[in-house]
């Protein structure tokens, strides 16, 4: 029974993990632009090496809250407006860092191009630690009552999953930023991004083992234990593989540990989507927040020919833009004068 | 304040701030990829110059455009749960598809375009502009399906309660859809015009101003070089002409198509939405004539003091049946109707919150309305006007000197932008008191409906809502100021804005050094 919620419930789960694995390193390389970056061409190596790809990551994150809105509009409903706060937040952080990747190039000044990085490092922290804490309390629940609305006040939604699911997908984005920078770069930011990864992966990583383990001990079956240990094994592998400078691998590795850790997550809750605090009855499951067959049915056809239309020319998108960049790269800035003559500039 | 009046400013807001960067994108998109497919055919750099400057200016919008769309895509689960949780089964499916089938696209190949100058093939790099393009023109197209069905609803039963879709390409189809669409695109087209017209007077003056352009004994220009200006040579003054002459011709042409769709709509609306209709014309009673003017109070949403002053009799009829005798029902008709059918009062329900038992208010607020519709019309026609007169005084080569009428042609930029405006909040506010209209028609739903009170999140607070509108409000408003000053910068640069090659000493036509060729081109 339930056969097209279920798929649907799992076609959104591969969105997310497509958002997360590839937008969670544009916001680390967004972070470790104020974070990390030493001068200003680093900040713009590490800026373009994310510069043709970001906005295309971004989309997954769109389709994801789309197809949820079109397969479980009532998960979608309830989700959304109990998180009215930290979801305007992550509003607020896209808006900025979205505008910041365009504009902070297109000025001369250092003030400029300051206040821009900013918004890009600060927007990307604050998207990456709202939409964790958003995905963590869908594991684990928000105080909904029959109608699937909040009871409580704005701040309701405040909890120690909340912060731990921000923190999680913050300190991931941090590593996986950083991993992305190791491979896609030359020169001194590579050897430290390598470096970074290698240290700090094992503590910028506990927040989101911790969560995975919390959810697979409230809830989890006995079958979500395979895709923990498989996380587990390509995590050690891909830290290996960064010690030894072997950066594809290193970044395949935290993809494949990010994706097997988000199923292991999805698996635990099914068939619910969304918890109910108050009163289990009240749980939005699979069954009673779907939409009905047909729009599943028709939503079905057009996935199976869109998504992997998508991935096949993103990953095109990838495979032209794979040379690595460095600082000697870098051209001049380019200055905009008014064409006018000289005499009436002033 | 009550919480649906501040989800209704925002959505206003920030809805009304999105359709103003997405008509420009709409508009200037296709002109770009038109630019720089000629480029390849011809190998005239004077097609380069102008893909890569308009090319230029269409990023910079574009970007605020992308921005602002993603807070459109979350508002209805953040403000409007309960609107969402209705139309979810029918709603969803085209804003699902427009991600999948139209923003990856948009977004992906835009990058390729933005990045791949000297990385991709030529033909290859084209191709991906058009598929940008092409995106952009999908996602509307779906957008506007998911809006239409808000005022046309299609394709469904009712069933629990709720619309289940049974027929996606009755959704996909919807008549309502396919004009507001056709309508829509050609209003973008007018923006996209004026904005091609104003920029290139103001570059055709400044020439002239700065010695450059001159005019013979012919009165025919006679295109100068500038031995100080960079980029100021022969070549930029055909940039500018082309793009006015360009933008001239798409203006009239957008304009008659606006006409042409509008009045279809109008068709259509008139059995769809009949008050709606008498309320953009202050009809009130029934009758046959169109007001050009109306005096009295059309904001009291009662009729009794409103004077037509100048009416064309027959001419509403037109508009509405195609014939200038059949009547035409007005508002005080109307009004009966609808309290028949959908009740005098509001439910007596939670969902309704303190408006539960209210009387409704069938009637929208006919200044909008009537202001509305006849504001779009006026500053359409007014911008098409001007791109006639804009063809007429360039027809010896260039622009007259006169400051005035530079500033003016900028100044016109703003008129198609107005239009635009003024007809979504028309449409939107026209569908008061509904948020899905019930459609009294062969081919809609009528049984299917929802007020405006109902759909608004009830967990929601006022509190919230007002920090989420204020801190909107605030950031747009920053932003439009960023992004206008910016659009300004590279407008006065002119096309070297755009290509810093041209302002270096003459160099091989801008090709890589070869120890670069395989690195991408940067952008940031
Ligand atoms: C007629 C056209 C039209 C209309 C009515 C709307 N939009 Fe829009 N939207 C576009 C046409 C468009 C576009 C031309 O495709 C944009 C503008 C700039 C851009 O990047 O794409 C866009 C961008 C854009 C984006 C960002 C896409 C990206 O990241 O690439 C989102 C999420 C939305 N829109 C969503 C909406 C929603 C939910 C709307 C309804 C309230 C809406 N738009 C009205
Ligand atoms: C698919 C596209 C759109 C959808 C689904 C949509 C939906 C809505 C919804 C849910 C509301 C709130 C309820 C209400 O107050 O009426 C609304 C109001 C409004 N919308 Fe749209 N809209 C769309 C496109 C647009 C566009 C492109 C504009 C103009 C730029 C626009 C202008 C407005 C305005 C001005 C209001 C406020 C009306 C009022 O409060 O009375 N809408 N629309
Ligand atoms: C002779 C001229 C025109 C006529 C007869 C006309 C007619 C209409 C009508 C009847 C509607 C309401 C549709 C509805 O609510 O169902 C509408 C909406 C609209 N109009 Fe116009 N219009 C004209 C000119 C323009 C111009 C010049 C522009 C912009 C440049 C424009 C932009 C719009 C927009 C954006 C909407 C809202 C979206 C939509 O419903 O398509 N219109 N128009």
């Amino acid at each position: 029974m339930d056969v097209l919620p279920t798929i649907w419930f799992f076609a959104i789960g591969v969105l997310w993990i497509g958002y997360l694995v590839l937008e969670g390193f544009d916001l680390g390389v967004g972070m470790h632009m104020i974070f990390s970056a030493k001068n200003e061409t680093q900040r713009r190596v590490m800026l373009n090496t994310i510069g043709p790809v970001w906005d295309g990551n971004e989309v997954w994150l769109l389709t994801a809250g789309a197809a949820t809105f079109a397969a479980f509009p009532f998960w979608y409903a309830s989700l959304f407006s109990t998180l009215y706060v930290p979801l305007t937040l992550a509003l607020l952080g896209l808006i900025f860092r979205a505008v910041a990747i365009e504009y902070r190039g297109k000025g001369t000044t250092a003030r400029w191009t300051r206040n821009w990085d900013i918004a890009l490092g600060w927007g990307s922290l604050v998207v990456a630690f709202c939409v964790g804490a958003m995905l963590a309390l869908t594991t684990t629940g928000l105080p909904l009552d029959a109608n699937g609305d909040r009871v409580g006040g704005p701040f309701v939604w405040l909890n120690g999953y909340a912060v731990l699911g921000g923190l999680a997908l913050v300190g991931f984005c941090l590593v996986h930023g950083a991993a992305f920078l190791a491979l896609k770069t030359e020169g001194d930011i590579r050897i430290r991004m390598g470096r970074f990864m290698t240290r700090w992966a094992p503590v910028a990583l506990l927040p989101l083992i911790a969560w995975v383990l919390i959810v697979q001990f409230r809830g989890g079956k006995l079958i979500t234990l395979i895709p923990i240990a498989l996380a587990v094994v390509a995590l050690v592998w891909g830290w290996l593989n960064a010690r030894h400078g072997r950066e594809k691998r290193a970044f395949a590795g935290l993809a494949v540990f990010l994706a097997l850790g988000a199923l292991a997550l999805f698996g635990s809750v099914y068939p619910v989507v969304l918890p109910s605090t108050l009163n289990h009855a009240w749980n939005l499951t699979i069954g009673n927040a779907s939409s009905g067959s047909y729009t599943l049915v028709v939503m079905s056809v057009v996935t199976a020919f869109g998504l992997p239309l998508v991935i096949a020319y993103q990953a095109w998108t990838y495979w032209v833009f794979r040379k690595r960049i460095g600082e000697s790269d870098i051209p001049a800035v380019h200055h905009i004068e008014p064409a006018t003559l000289p005499a009436i500039k002033k | 304040m009550d919480p649906l009046d501040i989800a209704r400013w925002q959505f206003g807001i920030t809805t009304v701030y999105h359709f103003w960067l997405v008509p420009l994108t709409l508009g200037l998109g296709p002109v770009v990829a038109v630019m720089q497919t000629l480029y390849l055919r011809t190998g005239n750099p004077r097609y380069l110059r102008m893909a890569k400057f308009w090319g230029k200016l269409y990023l910079i919008n574009f970007i605020l455009g992308v921005a602002t769309g993603i807070v459109q895509e979350f508002q209805f689960g953040m403000a409007w749960s309960q609107y969402s949780r209705f139309v979810g089964d029918v709603f969803g499916a085209p804003l699902a598809m427009e991600g999948l089938l139209a923003f990856f696209f948009e977004s992906t190949f835009l990058g390729l375009w933005i990045f791949g100058w000297t990385k991709l093939p030529k033909r290859i790099h084209l191709a991906c502009l058009w598929l940008a393009v092409g995106g952009s023109l999908v996602s509307a197209y779906f957008i506007i399906v998911a809006n239409s069905w808000m005022q046309h609803p299609v394709g469904i039963t009712y069933s629990h309660g709720r619309p289940v879709l049974n027929n996606i390409w009755a959704v996909l189809g919807n008549n309502t859809a396919l004009n507001a669409y056709s309508h829509t695109l050609m209003g973008a087209l007018a923006v996209g015009a004026a904005f091609l017209v104003g920029i290139a007077w103001y570059h055709l003056w400044r020439r002239r101003k700065d010695g450059i352009d001159t005019i013979g004994a012919d009165k025919r220009v006679i295109p100068g070089s500038s031995t100080t200006i960079p980029g100021r040579d022969v070549v930029d003054h055909g940039v500018w002409l082309s793009s006015l002459r360009i933008g001239a011709v798409i203006g009239i042409v957008a304009f008659a198509g606006v006409a042409y769709t509008g009045d279809a709509q109008a068709k259509l609306m008139f059995q769809q939405q009949p008050m709606k209709m008498a309320a953009a014309e202050a009809a009130c009673s029934t009758g046959t004539s169109f007001s050009v003017l109306s005096f009295g109070d059309v904001g009291s949403s009662n009729c009794k003091n409103v004077v037509g002053v100048v009416e064309i009799p027959g001419l509403l009829s037109f508009l509405a049946n195609g014939n200038f005798t059949t009547t035409v029902k007005g508002v005080d008709q109307l009004v009966p109707e609808y309290q028949a059918k959908y009740g005098t009062f509001l439910p007596k329900n939670s969902i309704y919150g303190a408006r539960s038992g209210e009387a409704i208010n069938y009637v929208p607020v006919m200044a909008v309305t009537y202001w509305g519709f006849r504001l779009m019309i006026l500053f359409g026609a007014l911008a098409a006007f001007a791109c006639v007169v804009a063809l007429w005084l360039t027809r010896r080569g260039t622009v007259p000197s006169s400051v005035w009428i530079m500033r003016l042609a900028i100044l016109g930029i703003l008129a198609p932008f107005a239009a635009n405006s003024a007809g979504w909040i028309f449409t939107e506010m026209g569908r008061q008191p509904f948020v899905v209209a019930p459609n009294p028609t062969p081919g809609g739903v009528d049984g299917v409906f929802m007020f405006t009170a109902a759909a608004v999140s009830p967990g929601v607070t006022a509190a919230e809502m007002l920090f989420s509108l204020i801190a909107l409000t605030l950031v747009y408003g920053g932003l439009m100021v960023v992004e206008v000053r910016l659009l300004v910068k590279y407008i006065r640069g002119g096309t070297v804005s755009a290509m810093p090659e041209l302002g270096q000493p003459p160099h091989d036509d801008g090709a890589p050094s070869p120890d670069r060729g395989d690195v991408l081109s940067f952008a940031y």
